[in-house]
């Protein structure tokens, strides 16, 4: 698949949280207001391009050679926790204005399905190595694209009168189930027609 | 001892009160029978974790006790995979990415944690198994909504000279597509949220 085709197909066709459901949980805790739904788009983008280069790498170089796949699960996601710990101090000494914008959510990205989503589809997929990274970077623009949008509206629909029922929660289930009608519009045919 | 087991399936329901391990419930719910090897998944991985977390609790030093219920947890999903896919290859397949999430399911996780972590090892057996159940009822009260309305059927396993799929009778011929897409999920689970919310409102009014 070339890169362009993988990048139109995880940030729309198959957007991680819209149609996959992949990083639901920070998806509607963290898009309550915009500023710190873009931070956390930009971390989950950050660590998921990185995760999915390393992961490729620990698959390919240490499972196979030595035979040792199932243990794929637990070695990608010790790896993930690992590299989020490096990041996170890496940011710290040389970025500091970086760290101090996304410090807060690097720690959540552990167990953040995205991220460890992204490494076994990559893998699953029989991607190379550049193929893998611009998937990861691909599904954390999708990411950051969904949680933008429903910070926006979510931010709006604060100052409306909601049935008492549904806020809060049940409201931004609803948001997001019309965002992920309206991303149903683009499906293999739109890949088809763009790319041949 | 018993109330360990009953508040993690109705007071504390993971999927409804505590609104965690909302990504595989959503992946998984098209098909009643997906819901049930999920389900059955996260319950074996939750009742080894807490068995194992609650045996080691002593011995794991509290600072890193995040990693090392990480590893534990994932070495369980590492089983359920394996099994998964040497006995049910094609629930495995249809599973997809959500067998190894099973390690980074929140439910799993938050029992540990709260639970597991503080407690000996009988009741954390029960609080996994009520949590575990809790999870399961509401993937599967999910899967029913949408499967029965998103494409008319209930698939259950093949059992002798039972095929394993039941048709409803109209909605077999005409039915609501959108509630089986990923769509009609977030509307699924939205509207209950917002039924249960309406519903405890009321009981509270008229005690």
């Amino acid at each position: 698949m070339s890169y362009v085709a993988i990048i139109i197909t995880y940030v729309f066709i198959s957007n991680f949280v819209l149609t996959q459901f992949l990083g639901m949980c920070p998806f509607l805790g963290v898009s309550k207001n915009v500023e710190s739904a873009v931070g956390m788009g930009f971390a989950v983008t950050f660590v998921a391009t990185m995760a999915s280069l390393v992961t490729w790498m620990i698959q390919h170089y240490i499972l196979v050679p030595l035979n040792i796949v199932f243990l794929q699960t637990v070695a990608f996601i010790l790896v993930i926790a690992a590299l989020v710990q490096i990041v996170e101090m890496v940011l710290q000494k040389f970025a500091p204005p970086l760290y101090k914008a996304l410090g807060l959510f690097l720690p959540l990205m552990t167990t953040n399905c995205a991220i460890l989503g992204v490494a076994v589809i990559a893998v699953r997929a029989n991607y190379n190595a550049l193929e893998s990274f611009t998937a990861g970077f691909a599904c954390g623009v999708g990411f950051l694209l969904a949680i933008f949008v429903m910070s926006t509206i979510r931010e709006r629909i604060a100052t409306e009168d909601i049935p008492k029922p549904f806020r809060g929660i049940p409201i931004a289930f609803i948001i997001a189930g019309l965002m992920a009608m309206s991303f149903m519009a683009f499906d293999k045919a739109l890949l088809k027609n763009l790319i041949g | 001892m018993i109330k360990e087991l009953t508040k993690g399936v109705f007071k504390e329901n993971a999927i409804f009160v505590m609104g965690i391990g909302l990504c595989p419930t959503l992946g998984v719910s098209t098909k009643v029978v997906n819901a049930l090897g999920m389900g059955a998944g996260v319950i074996f991985v939750l009742i080894c974790s807490n068995i194992m977390i609650s045996l080691l609790k002593d011995f794991i030093p509290n600072k890193v006790r995040i990693p090392a219920y990480i590893v534990v947890i994932a070495s369980f999903t590492a089983v359920v995979e394996m099994v998964m896919q040497a006995y049910t290859p094609g629930l495995f397949r249809t599973l997809g990415v959500f067998v190894p999430l099973i390690a980074v399911n929140c439910v799993i996780f938050a029992r540990a944690e709260v639970f597991a972590g503080k407690h000996t090892i009988l009741p954390s057996i029960l609080d996994a198994l009520g949590a575990g159940i809790g999870f399961t009822l509401g993937l599967l009260v999910i899967a029913l909504i949408r499967e029965v309305l998103g494409s008319g059927t209930i698939t259950l396993f093949p059992l002798g000279s039972f095929e394993g799929v039941i048709d409803i009778p109209v909605l077999i011929n005409s039915p609501v597509r959108i509630v089986g897409l990923s769509a009609g999920a977030l509307f699924v689970i939205g509207f209950l949220q917002a039924f249960l919310n309406w519903y405890i409102a009321k009981k509270k009014e008229v005690k």
